[in-house]
C-alpha cells in the first residue's frame, strides 16, 4: 500500500482501510479474551492471595501484603520442593533413555508398522491419567505379579515391597509422561533427511559416529521439547506421589493440594504455587539457553 | 580409520553390474571402465538408472549382482565409509547443524587427519569461499552450497568423486559458470570425476568421455565428438543433439563407401560409419551438415530432391527449415546465414545436399524417434 494512495484516498476507502487494520485484532480477540479469563485473572488472584493473612473465621483472608508468606512456605516445604525437582529430573532422564531408541526405531526401522506403533504410543491417553496410576498401584502392589515374581525368584525378601517407595513414584512419573517425550523425539527424528546420514557415511563416519555427530545433533529440537514437556508437568505432579508413594515421598504438588483442600491455608498454597512456577520458569530458561536456540534447526 | 589417499587407486571397473527393485531392473548388466583421472559423464534421461549406478559405487545401495573394482581392489560390498569414494549429492546434503568449516572438516576429522585447518583452508580457497567459513549452510545461496558440497568431498582426495546432477538446482547462467569451474577444478586436483547429468550440453562441454545410458544399459560410450559425429543407435543420435534419420536399404557395400537406396535416390555412406547389421539401414545426417538451395540448383555429394519447405524460422545466426520430402517425412536443416543469399521461405521447392563423409548408418530395425522424447529441449 503506497503512502500516496493513503493521502489521496477518499473518506470511504480510508474507513475501509482502518477496518482492515483492525481486522487482526478482531481475529485475536477470542484468544485474548480466553487468556484473560483463564490465565491473567487466575494468576492475578494467585499473586494477590499469596500475600494475604487469616481473617476472622476459617477460609477468610484479608490482603496484608505479607511477603513473609513466601519465606514461611519455603522453610516449611523445602524438602518437598527439592524432591519434586529430583523426581522430575530422574523421570525425565528415564523417559529420555526409554524414548530415544523407541522413537528412533519407529522413525527409521518400523517400515509399514509405523502408524500402528504411533497409535500404540498414544494409546494410554485413551484411559484417564488417574485410572492408569491406580492400575500401577495394583501392578506393583502386594497382589501384583511383579512382587510375586520377584519374591519367587528370591530377588526380593518377604518384607520387601514396591509401592510406597520413591522407586514407584519415579516409575509412575516416567510411565505417565513417556508419550510427551516420545512424540516430539519421533517428530524431529522423522524429519531428518536420510541423505544426511548417507552423506556422513560417505564422509568416512561409521554407524556409531554418524549417530553421535549427525543424528543426535539433528534431533536436538525433539530432545529439548520432549524433556520440557516431561519435566514441567512431572515437577508439579501430585497424583503419582499420592497413589504410589509414602509420606516420605511427598512432592510439592501434594503440599499445595493439602494446603488448599485439607488445611485451608490459601495464602500458603498460593505462595508455594508461585514459587514452583517461577523456579520452573528459571530452570527452563537456563536450559533452553544452554541447549542453544540456534541449534534448534 | 580410513586413509583415502593411500588406499585403492586406478580405474573404476564395473562388471555385469545389475540392480533390481522387485521385478523392475533399474541397472541392467552394466559393464564400464572409467579411466583414472578422467572426467567421465554418465548421461541419460530421467529414470534410466544413473543415480542407482552411482549409489552402488558409493556403497549406498547393494548391487543385486556384479562387481565393482577400483584398480585391483574390489569394493562391491565394502561399507561406504571404507571406500575411497566421495559423493556430491544431488541436493548437496550439507549438515545444517555444522558451520561451513566443520562441514568441510567432517571427513578429515573422521579419518584422523593431522592438518585439518590447513586442508580446509585450501579447499575453501579452491572454491573461493574462504570468507564464508563460519556460516551455516542455510545462510548460503544455492551456488555457494553447491561449491561447499564440492569442497567437502574434494578435501578428502578420494580416488573417485561422484557427482549426481550437482548443477541441477542452479539457474542456466550459474550452471554454465559452474561447469567451467568444475572442469577447471578437476584438472587442478586430477581426481577421477564421474558426473551424472541428463543435460547433454553439460556432458559435452565438461567430459572427456561420455557414456549414454538408457533403461539401465549403456547405449554408447566415447568422446563427445565421437558420440555426436558417429552415433551408433537412434537413441544416441536423437538424445545428443538432433538428427535426421531416413529409412533406406544398402544395395552395394563393396567399396569404402556403401551405396544406400533411399526412396529411389542413391546415397553414399562410409562403411566405417555404418552400424547396421544387414541391408536395412537408417541413414543419419545432422541438420547443420545439410545444404539447402532452390530446386534445380547444381549440387554435389549426397543429394535429395523434391523437398518443399513446410516451415522456416529465422533465428539470427542461422535459419531452421522443416522440409517435407516426397515420401512424407519432415527433415530438419540448419543453414548458417553467412553467404548473403536471402533465406528461403515456406512453400519453396528445394534440393538438399551434404558431403557423404558426414553420413552415418544405424540398424534399420530401431525406432526412428527413440531418445527424442527424452530430449531435454523438448521437455
Ligand atoms: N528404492 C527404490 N525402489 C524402487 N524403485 C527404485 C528405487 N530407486 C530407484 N528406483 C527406480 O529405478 C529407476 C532408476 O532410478 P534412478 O534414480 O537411478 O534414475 P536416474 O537415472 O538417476 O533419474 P533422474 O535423472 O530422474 O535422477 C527409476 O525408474 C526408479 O523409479
Ligand atoms: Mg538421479
Amino acid at each position: 500500500m503506497s503512502t500516496a494512495l493513503l493521502h489521496t484516498g477518499t473518506h470511504e476507502n480510508q474507513t475501509s482501510l482502518a477496518k482492515k487494520k483492525l481486522l487482526p485484532y478482531w481475529l485475536l480477540a477470542p484468544g485474548i479474551i480466553w487468556l484473560t479469563i483463564f490465565f491473567l485473572v487466575p494468576i492475578y488472584q494467585l499473586i494477590s492471595t499469596s500475600t494475604q493473612t487469616q481473617g476472622y473465621g476459617i477460609g477468610t483472608y484479608v490482603q496484608t501484603y505479607r511477603f513473609a508468606n513466601f519465606m514461611d512456605a519455603i522453610t516449611s516445604s523445602k524438602a518437598q520442593l527439592f524432591r519434586s525437582f529430583e523426581y522430575a529430573f530422574l523421570a525425565t532422564c528415564f523417559a529420555l533413555i526409554i524414548s530415544y531408541p523407541l522413537a528412533y526405531a519407529v522413525a527409521f526401522k518400523s517400515g509399514r508398522w509405523k502408524n500402528t506403533l504411533l497409535v500404540l504410543i498414544v494409546a494410554p491417553f485413551f484411559c484417564s491419567f488417574l485410572l492408569r496410576t491406580v492400575a500401577w498401584e495394583q501392578i506393583l502392589g502386594e497382589q501384583g505379579f511383579v512382587i510375586k515374581t520377584l519374591r519367587f525368584l528370591h530377588i526380593m525378601g518377604a518384607q520387601g515391597h514396591l509401592t510406597a517407595t520413591p522407586f514407584a513414584v519415579v516409575a509412575g512419573l516416567t510411565y505417565n509422561f513417556l508419550p510427551f517425550m516420545t512424540l516430539p523425539l519421533y517428530a524431529s527424528l522423522e524429519r531428518i533427511d536420510i541423505r544426511m546420514m548417507e552423506a556422513s557415511g560417505d564422509l568416512y563416519a561409521n554407524a556409531l559416529t554418524t549417530f553421535r555427530r549427525v543424528t543426535v545433533p539433528l534431533s536436538m529440537p525433539g530432545v529439548v521439547a520432549g524433556t520440557l514437556l516431561t519435566f514441567i508437568p512431572a515437577a508439579g505432579d501430585y497424583i503419582n506421589a499420592e497413589l504410589l508413594g509414602n509420606p516420605g515421598t511427598k512432592m510439592i504438588g501434594n503440599v499445595i493440594e493439602a494446603r488448599y483442600l485439607a488445611i485451608v491455608d490459601y495464602p500458603g498454597a498460593a505462595a508455594l504455587s508461585l514459587i514452583l512456577m517461577v523456579t520452573i520458569l528459571i530452570l527452563v530458561m537456563a536450559y533452553v539457553k544452554r541447549a542453544g536456540t540456534d541449534e534448534l534447526v | 580409520m580410513v586413509d583415502a589417499s593411500s588406499s585403492a587407486h586406478g580405474d573404476l571397473i564395473l562388471k555385469n553390474l545389475t540392480k533390481t527393485f522387485g521385478e523392475f531392473v533399474a541397472v541392467d548388466d552394466l559393464d564400464l571402465v572409467i579411466p583414472e583421472g578422467s572426467f567421465f559423464a554418465l548421461l541419460g534421461p530421467s529414470g534410466c538408472g544413473k543415480t542407482t549406478t552411482l549409489r552402488m559405487v558409493a556403497g549406498l545401495e547393494e548391487p543385486t549382482s556384479g562387481t565393482i573394482f577400483i584398480g585391483k581392489s574390489e569394493i562391491t560390498y565394502e561399507k561406504p565409509y571404507k571406500r575411497p569414494v566421495n559423493t556430491v549429492f544431488q541436493n548437496y546434503a550439507l549438515f545444517p547443524h555444522l558451520s561451513i568449516y566443520e562441514n568441510i572438516a567432517f571427513g578429515l576429522r573422521r579419518r584422523g587427519v593431522k592438518d585439518v585447518d590447513d586442508q580446509v583452508q585450501k579447499a575453501l580457497d579452491l572454491v573461493e569461499l574462504t570468507h564464508l567459513a563460519s556460516r551455516k549452510p542455510n545462510q548460503l545461496s544455492g551456488g555457494q552450497q553447491q561449491r561447499i558440497a564440492l569442497a567437502r568431498a574434494i578435501v578428502n582426495r578420494p580416488a573417485l568423486l561422484l557427482l549426481d546432477e550437482p548443477l541441477g538446482a542452479l539457474d542456466l547462467k550459474l550452471r554454465r559458470a559452474m561447469q567451467i569451474e568444475l572442469k577447471w577444478i578437476q584438472t587442478e586436483v586430477g581426481i577421477t570425476f564421474v558426473h551424472v547429468t541428463h543435460d547433454q550440453e553439460e556432458a559435452m562441454t565438461m567430459a572427456d568421455t561420455i557414456a549414454v545410458m538408457n533403461e539401465g544399459k549403456i547405449e554408447q560410450m566415447g568422446s563427445p565428438a565421437d558420440l555426436y559425429d558417429n552415433p551408433q543407435t537412434s537413441f544416441v543420435a536423437n538424445f545428443l543433439g538432433q538428427s535426421n534419420l531416413i529409412k533406406g536399404s544398402i544395395v552395394d557395400s563393396s567399396g569404402e563407401s556403401a551405396v544406400v537406396d533411399v526412396f529411389g535416390t542413391k546415397i553414399g555412406l562410409p562403411v566405417l560409419r555404418n552400424h547396421a547389421h544387414d541391408s536395412s539401414v537408417l541413414v543419419g545426417i545432422r541438420p547443420e551438415k545439410i545444404r539447402i538451395a532452390p530446386a534445380g540448383t547444381q549440387m554435389n555429394g549426397n543429394i535429395l530432391e523434391g523437398g518443399v519447405i513446410s516451415d522456416a524460422s529465422y533465428i539470427g545466426v542461422s535459419t531452421q527449415y522443416q522440409v517435407e520430402m516426397p515420401w512424407g517425412q519432415e527433415l530438419m536443416v540448419f543453414e548458417q546465414n553467412d553467404d548473403g543469399t536471402p533465406p528461403l521461405s515456406k512453400g519453396d521447392s528445394v534440393v538438399l545436399s551434404w558431403s557423404p563423409i558426414f553420413t552415418f548408418g544405424l540398424a534399420g530395425d530401431q525406432d526412428v524417434n527413440a531418445g527424442s522424447e527424452a530430449h531435454p529441449e523438448s521437455e
